[in-house]
């Protein structure tokens, strides 16, 4: 087999031993950062400290909104993850090197210390057959997958140098929500509205859609409220039909006969709660009228009778069906609606080369299934005046191998650097492209954004400084970006 | 990940002065030093490493006897940002002054290191004399006692009778007591009164229940596969090993050695057999095209992960890829574990099973229904060709209006897919998965229907034009199921236009997945019938059902040979089925007419039997290879293959004289376990068993005993409880009676805020604990509550009511016929699990999805939970049975109190007390407002009673009013709490 030629890839592994100094430098010297004038960023945003180390919040209302420390350009965030990984090779990244040297083996200098989920080590490069063009002022280089984003292509910004640090998709999956590999750490919806609360108190606050022919891997630690009070975990609603079980009263239950029930229990709580002073009874009674809200509040979300032909059309919704399109609207309705963080699950992107998990139809299913009502959202939320504060990331928890995989059929591995995701809106630069990979697409040449990054940066957008949201659990003040990360500058808008 | 220590309450000092290493310097040490000095050579700066001995020796960091020659004292000292210590670009705080003076004192005592406390001897420190001598009860409180009067808080009172009983009862078995067992206990003056309650609990059958679940968590017992498709599978006979060991106390050590190496003991009991299944509630993946040995290493490790959890408290995963990083769990240390459980017999889907029948385990055979002879014998000569007068049943049958159904919902098991042609036909367009049970939801205009009609039709996309997917165009249906509204429909008779020897009609709707409905015909059939054509087969049911607007379900199982699935088919019902001719074969075919009562259960979740999956070794061990990060595809071959063993450094810890030197077998594994001298096993279990009395473990991340887990709150405590489970012999019991009759144990739960300061998170357990109880046991205390509770102990799953759409989130449709009769008022443990779609009661409640062992669960408090208990089908039904069962307490029509009555038992049953002055009036306001409005609206009130019969003597609207009182009470925190 032949190799290709070292010089190739000599300013990769250059940019990849500079990146790695970098990042163990910040990992080293970040430490500590977290519980440094705490105490002063609490005092000038008006919030005392409960504990120190965390927001004090009234937990009469742990969803009652608040301000947000810093100026922000953001106020609500649509995150549309696309579990599995999808591939760059197939969607973004157009390597005309990789074809070069498709079907034979990668540099082992790359290859050495690299870890991946099932490659065995006999696999070789592998070029996309997929038609790219660029579009727009950006240039941005798109597939013929994803015909739909071309319309979008100027309001976008494009990070195609984001790396993680897990190829598993469990892991992984955790690692992008919460900054951790390990269950039982608090996610970014539940970072965002214990620190902002939410605007709609007849809708949770922070809410959960999955489409796709599946659950999320990883399933509900993805939207965990960790040792966060639990008011601050993400909601899963069913995109069809009632959108939460047990929507309903039972029988012979008025509006007004429930309401004076509803009371009766609260009354009933509030007199518990003198008596024996645990403040857990205080959010049950908030859960409580948060649950009867909703049961006037979640019909008339999911009630898509008032949308107009061309809106339902422009997302590509079918009446009645549940579908990754119908979940964008609903996204939108939920953020018109006052919910803080909305985040889209669409399953399954893990195209390994299995006979159903392919780069070819099954592939093409996903993309059809995704590209339309995501640059309909996008263009929905634009004309409508949204898009200015509303955040919409598009992405999944890492990207796929420049190396063929051979199961079935082909397909290509985890792979955890050089990976493309998007962002839209809440004060992200349009049209930028932030980030290359070397030729071969094996790691980030230039604007490496690691999911620390990128959340210091969701977070630097909503109004705070990654470094002092925090809350003190077990004696330490934890951060979603651990003790990493930094603001990517480069796409502020 | 860094976890820390809890914040040090106070340094725990020696009286002799002697600092300990790892309760005094350790902490220090790996918040300001380790970071750069310690294990990870990866961040380690100037070659320094000051978490072993060696290290801080070795540059003379530390010298044992010279604090001043110290390199450590004199940089922590130094105000010198170039030479200080932790450094100025770290941005720690310098050492207090304290914390200088006992690194010194260390240093001038010798500088001597301990292991890791949790490999540590148990450190046998008797119980403490706290000063005040009266408040202790037991060992426990002396503990807690000392602590609490160090730290200068007072515990608190002892909780009345009320809550007491309510907390133990809740703590020991899972269910309320009732009023009269309050008012006893409140009664009684016996000064043991409340240590004979306990004996009692001890001794219910329903304490094996409440703790058997805790214990089937670290088990990950569910009733299904897991994976994608996730059928189902029958361990419930595990279940019921577990409730009845704990219920005998069985000894700890023997409970371990049984469920680990059961079959390797000589002449093992059947029981002992079922107790090896707690390693087969592995995960098998069923779909098509898997490498079973892949899922094979899965099962395997995810046995070696459970282990290290359960008894170890350690986090032995992460050395399934590379040696763990922070505690000494070498990659090797892995596969030694790893090839005691690589020597079973079970691959994925195939291994050892043995048959168990309900009872069984408990020594109670229960004789299932007697079956029919199996169809395929009795069938033989009747069945071979045209039953004489089948044919005319058919003809009639089928000249009668039928009706076309409309499709609501149309889908199949493995998701393959069905589509809805132009003429209301559904064709499995997908070509089909393996043994695919397709469901149909319909409706009709019809107020009625007495019989289904199932027409097979051809289709040019099928092989042979169908109508069968199997490569000639037949099919065997092996069953079809109908509901109306949740109920299976039993039919009394099923016939064909058509069918193949052997596979008559009939045989579809037995029960029985080794038969079915078949069409093929050998080529020259005499009766000039064929196989590639449209066919249709009647199923005319026991009794016409009325429709009421309700759907009609139908799902067609073909169980048999992978690909004979139905290719294309359409329903219709009818609303009235003729009498049918006495001399017909109705006679002949009375075998296979079923009646619900005398329907034989498949084996399996919830059957009468069980094919209980169990662990048994390979005759010829395989080979143990260690696997380069983690894939089984890169087996170490240079290393070789490897022996089994145990992991080095707890083994190392263990005295020498008690270490084993041999491991062969997981007998050895278990035995090593449960050896005395191992201090894992005891601290780890006691640890959890405090966890489920105080909410948090004395070692607060109970999953993880290693260096970054949370250090002990109460070091000596633990080690003492540890010590005493041994001591007495491996008792549970004995154990749950120390720390239950404990004073600790017995204060009131009541916040306090006098300790905001101080213990703002009750780590010294100055008070109780208030804790929401579990899934399970919200279901189990409403159960009890109405009255409804169905007490019966053990057997096969069942399935009590669940909301509609529970698995439109989930790619396969679970087959969830709703039990009826008293399976209905099971307790929640019994409830079917479905790993992919559990009832959405547990995940709602926090309940794990046992993918995986789950040593801890979470709580948490939302929204969904108040509308599950607002509005879930079971509660309502709850609450409804509960005021029935006041109305039959205080019976009789309305005299003045009776009202206030019927509120104040509502309060004695929910809340085993009576109600506060304020939750009566609120209360009674409910009630008062209710019945006027039912009053005035009768239909309204016969809604909201439900179904139930009303009660003689009592006003519809005073009943329906009773049932918003008494919902009321189950929705209140108080009603889902333990105080």
């Amino acid at each position: 087999m032949n190799h290709c030629t070292p010089q190739l890839l000599a300013e990769t592994e250059r940019r990849m031993v500079h990146d790695q100094t970098r990042r163990h430098f910040l990992g080293r010297c970040g430490i500590g950062l977290g519980t440094l004038a705490l105490n002063h960023l609490l005092q000038q945003d008006g919030f005392g400290a409960m504990v120190p180390g965390s927001l004090k919040i009234d937990p009469a209302k742990p969803m009652s909104p608040r301000a947000a420390p810093q100026p922000a350009t953001a106020k609500n965030v649509i995150f549309l993850f696309m579990a599995g990984g999808p591939s760059q090779f197939e969607l973004f990244s157009d390597k005309p090197r990789l074809r070069e040297f498709s079907g034979q083996a990668p540099p082992a200098s790359l290859m050495a210390g690299k870890r991946f989920a099932f490659l065995k080590g006999n696999e070789t490069l592998l070029g996309s057959n997929r038609k790219f063009s660029q579009y727009g002022q950006s240039g941005m280089t798109l597939s013929e997958l994803l015909p739909h984003h071309q319309k979008i292509v100027d309001d976008v910004c494009w990070l195609r140098g984001v790396s993680t640090d897990v190829f598993n998709h469990g892991p992984a999956k955790l690692f992008m929500n919460t900054g951790f590999q390990v269950p039982g750490r608090p996610s970014l919806g539940a970072w965002l509205t214990y620190g902002l609360g939410s605007e709609s108190q007849d809708l949770p606050g922070f809410v959960v859609l999955q489409s796709g022919p599946r659950g999320p891997r990883g399933g509900n630690s993805l939207w965990s409220s960790g040792f966060l009070p639990t008011s601050y975990q993400g909601v899963p609603f069913r995109s069809s039909g009632d959108p939460i079980l047990n929507l309903r009263s039972p029988q012979g239950m008025s509006p007004g006969r429930e309401r004076k029930l509803y009371d009766t229990v609260a009354a009933l709580n509030r007199s518990r709660l003198d008596e024996v002073g645990d403040p857990e009874i205080m959010t049950r009674i908030n859960a409580y009228e948060m649950a009867a809200r909703m049961q006037t509040s979640a019909p008339e979300l999911m009630d898509l009778s008032k949308e107009s032909a061309s809106t339902l059309d422009l997302y590509g919704v079918k009446a009645g069906q549940p579908s990754f399109a119908t979940n964008c609207l609903l996204a939108r309705r939920l953020v018109e609606r006052g919910t803080r963080f909305v985040q889209l699950y669409h399953t399954d992107w893990d195209h390994h080369g299995d006979q159903k998990n392919n780069l070819s139809d099954a592939l093409e299913q996903r993309c059809k299934e995704v590209d339309q009502a995501a640059a309909a959202l996008v263009m929905d939320l634009k004309q409508r005046g949204m898009l200015k504060d509303t955040l919409v990331i598009w992405g999944g928890e890492f990207g796929r191998t420049p190396m063929g995989e051979v199961r079935q059929t082909v397909g290509r591995d985890h792979h955890i650097e050089g990976f493309t995701m998007w962002m839209a809106g809440g004060g992200v630069k349009p049209g930028c492209l932030h980030g290359e990979t070397d030729e071969l697409g094996f790691g980030v040449t230039q604007d490496r954004v690691h999911v620390h990054d990128l959340n210091a940066t969701i977070l630097h957008l909503l109004g705070f400084d990654h470094e002092r949201l925090t809350y003190r659990f077990q004696g330490r003040d934890f951060r979603l970006t651990d003790v990493h990360g930094e603001v990517v500058k480069g796409i502020l808008g | 990940m860094l976890a820390l220590p809890i914040p040090p309450l106070a340094a725990a000092v020696e009286p002799s002065g002697k600092v300990r290493f790892n309760e005094q310097i350790r902490p220090i040490l790996s918040d300001m030093c380790f970071h750069c000095h310690g294990p990870d050579d990866k961040t380690r700066d100037a070659d320094l490493r000051l978490d072993t001995r060696e290290g801080a020796l070795e540059n003379r960091a530390v010298v044992p006897g010279k604090p001043d020659e110290s390199e450590l004292m004199v940089r922590i000292l130094s105000h010198d940002r170039s030479e200080m210590m932790p450094p100025p670009k770290a941005k720690k705080p310098s050492l207090t002054e304290a914390q200088v003076t006992t690194i010194r004192r260390w240093i001038e005592q010798g500088a001597e290191y301990e292991g890791h406390w949790a490999f540590l001897p148990l450190r046998q420190t008797p119980p403490p004399a706290p000063k005040n001598e009266a408040w202790s009860r037991n060992g426990v409180d002396r503990f807690i006692l000392t602590r609490l009067e160090k730290e200068g808080i007072q515990p608190s009172a002892e909780a009345d009778r009320a809550t007491l009983i309510r907390r133990v009862s809740l703590d020991l078995t899972g269910l309320l007591p009732t009023p009269a067992e309050v008012r006893a206990f409140e009664k009684d003056a016996d000064p043991l009164a409340y240590e004979r309650l306990v004996d009692r609990l001890l001794e219910s059958p329903h304490y094996g229940e409440r703790w058997g679940r805790h214990w089937l968590d670290q088990a990950r017992y569910a009733d299904s596969n897991g994976y994608t498709i996730d059928g189902e599978r029958g361990m419930w006979p595990f279940r019921d090993w577990v409730i009845k060991s704990l219920n005998d106390d069985l000894p700890f050590d023997r409970f371990t050695i049984e469920q680990l190496a059961g079959d390797l003991l000589p002449k093992p009991t059947k029981n002992q057999l079922v107790a090896t299944a707690f390693h087969r509630n592995t995960l098998i993946n069923e779909e098509g095209g898997t490498d079973p040995e892949q899922f094979r290493v899965e099962a395997v490790m995810d046995r070696v992960n459970t282990t290290g959890a359960v008894w170890l408290g350690l986090t032995v995963g992460c050395a399934q890829c590379h040696t763990h990083k922070f505690d000494p769990i070498t990659h090797e240390d892995y596969y030694r574990m790893y090839a005691f459980f690589n020597q079973g017999t079970d691959v994925n889907n195939k291994g050892t099973t043995m048959e168990v029948g309900k009872g069984e385990v408990f020594g109670k055979m229960v004789k299932a229904t007697p079956e029919p002879a199996p169809l395929a014998k009795r069938a033989k000569t009747p069945a071979s060709t045209q039953v004489p007068g089948s044919d005319v049943i058919h003809t009639r049958l089928a000249s009668l209006m039928w009706q076309p159904v409309e499709y609501v919902e149309y889908d199949t098991t493995a998701n393959a897919g069905l589509k809805l042609l132009p003429d209301n036909s559904l064709l499995a367009d997908g070509g089909g998965s393996f043994n695919d049970t397709y469901r149909v939801v319909a409706k009709s205009s019809l107020k009625k229907i007495a019989a289904v009609r199932l027409r097979v039709l051809t289709h040019e996309s099928l092989p042979k034009g169908g109508p069968g997917l199997a490569g000639n165009g037949n099919f065997v249906l092996t069953d079809v199921e109908i509901s109306v509204g949740g109920r299976e429909l039993p039919v009394k008779l099923a016939s064909a236009d058509h069918f193949q020897p052997n596979y008559p009609a009939q045989a579809a709707v037995d029960g029985d997945a080794k038969t079915g409905w078949a069409i093929n015909v050998a080529k020259g059939s005499a009766t000039g019938a064929r196989m590639n054509a449209d066919h249709d087969a009647v199923f005319v049911l026991e009794q016409p059902v009325s429709l009421d607007g309700q759907q009609l379900e139908v799902r067609l199982h073909h169980d048999l040979n992978e690909k004979y699935l139905v290719g294309r088919f359409a329903l219709e019902v009818v609303e009235a089925v003729p009498d049918l001719p006495r001399s017909a074969p109705v006679v002949a075919t009375a075998p296979n007419t079923l009646t619900t009562a005398a329907k034989k259960t498949k084996p399996g979740a919830t059957g009468d039997s069980a094919e209980l999956m169990i662990m048994k070794d390979l005759e010829k061990p395989r080979q143990t290879f260690l696997f380069q990060r983690g894939d089984f595809l890169r087996p170490d071959q240079k290393l070789g293959p490897l022996t089994p063993g145990v992991i080095a450094a707890v083994l190392a810890a263990m005295p020498e004289l008690q270490r084993p030197q041999h491991f062969q077998s997981r007998l050895d594994l278990a035995q090593w376990l449960v050896n005395p001298s191992n201090p894992l096993t005891p601290r780890v279990t006691m640890n959890r068993l405090w966890m489920h009395y105080f909410g948090r473990g004395i070692v607060e991340t109970e999953e993880d005993f290693g260096s970054q887990g949370s250090a002990p709150v109460h070091p000596e405590l633990l080690d003492w409880l540890a010590g005493e489970f041994i001591r007495q012999g491996w008792s549970f019991k004995a154990m749950h009676r120390l720390v239950v009759n404990s004073a600790t144990y017995r204060q009131s739960s009541r916040n306090r805020p006098d300790l905001a300061e101080k213990d703002p998170r009750n780590l010294l357990l100055a008070r109780q604990e208030r804790v929401r109880v579990e899934a399970e046991i919200i279901r189990d205390a409403g159960l009890c509550a109405s009255g409804l509770l169905n007490p019966a102990v053990g057997g096969p799953s069942v399935r009590p009511p669940q909301p509609e759409g529970v698995y439109s989130f989930t790619q396969n449709k679970k087959n969830w016929i709703t039990s009826v009769g008293p399976d209905r008022y099971r307790r929640g443990m019994y409830t079917l699990f479905y790993r992919s779609a559990p009832h959405p009661l547990f995940t709602t409640f926090d309940a794990p999805d046992f993918q995986q062992v789950c040593t801890r669960r979470s709580r948490s408090n939302t929204p969904l939970q108040a509308l599950t208990v607002a509005n879930d089908e079971a509660f309502v039904e709850m609450a409804r049975a509960m005021a029935a069962r006041l109305c039959k307490e205080l019976p009789g029509p309305v005299y003045a109190g009776l009202r206030e009555g019927r509120i104040l038992l509502a309060c004695r049953i929910a809340y085993s007390r009576g109600p506060s002055l304020e939750e009566l009036k609120l209360l009674q306001k409910l009630s008062t407002d209710l019945l006027g409005e039912y009053e005035k609206d009768r239909a309204a009130a016969e809604a909201a009673w439900g179904p139930q019969p009303l009660p003689d003597n009592v006003a519809v609207a005073e009943a329906a009013a009773l049932v918003s009182v008494t919902r009321a009470i189950l929705n209140t925190d108080a009603f889902v709490t333990r105080e």
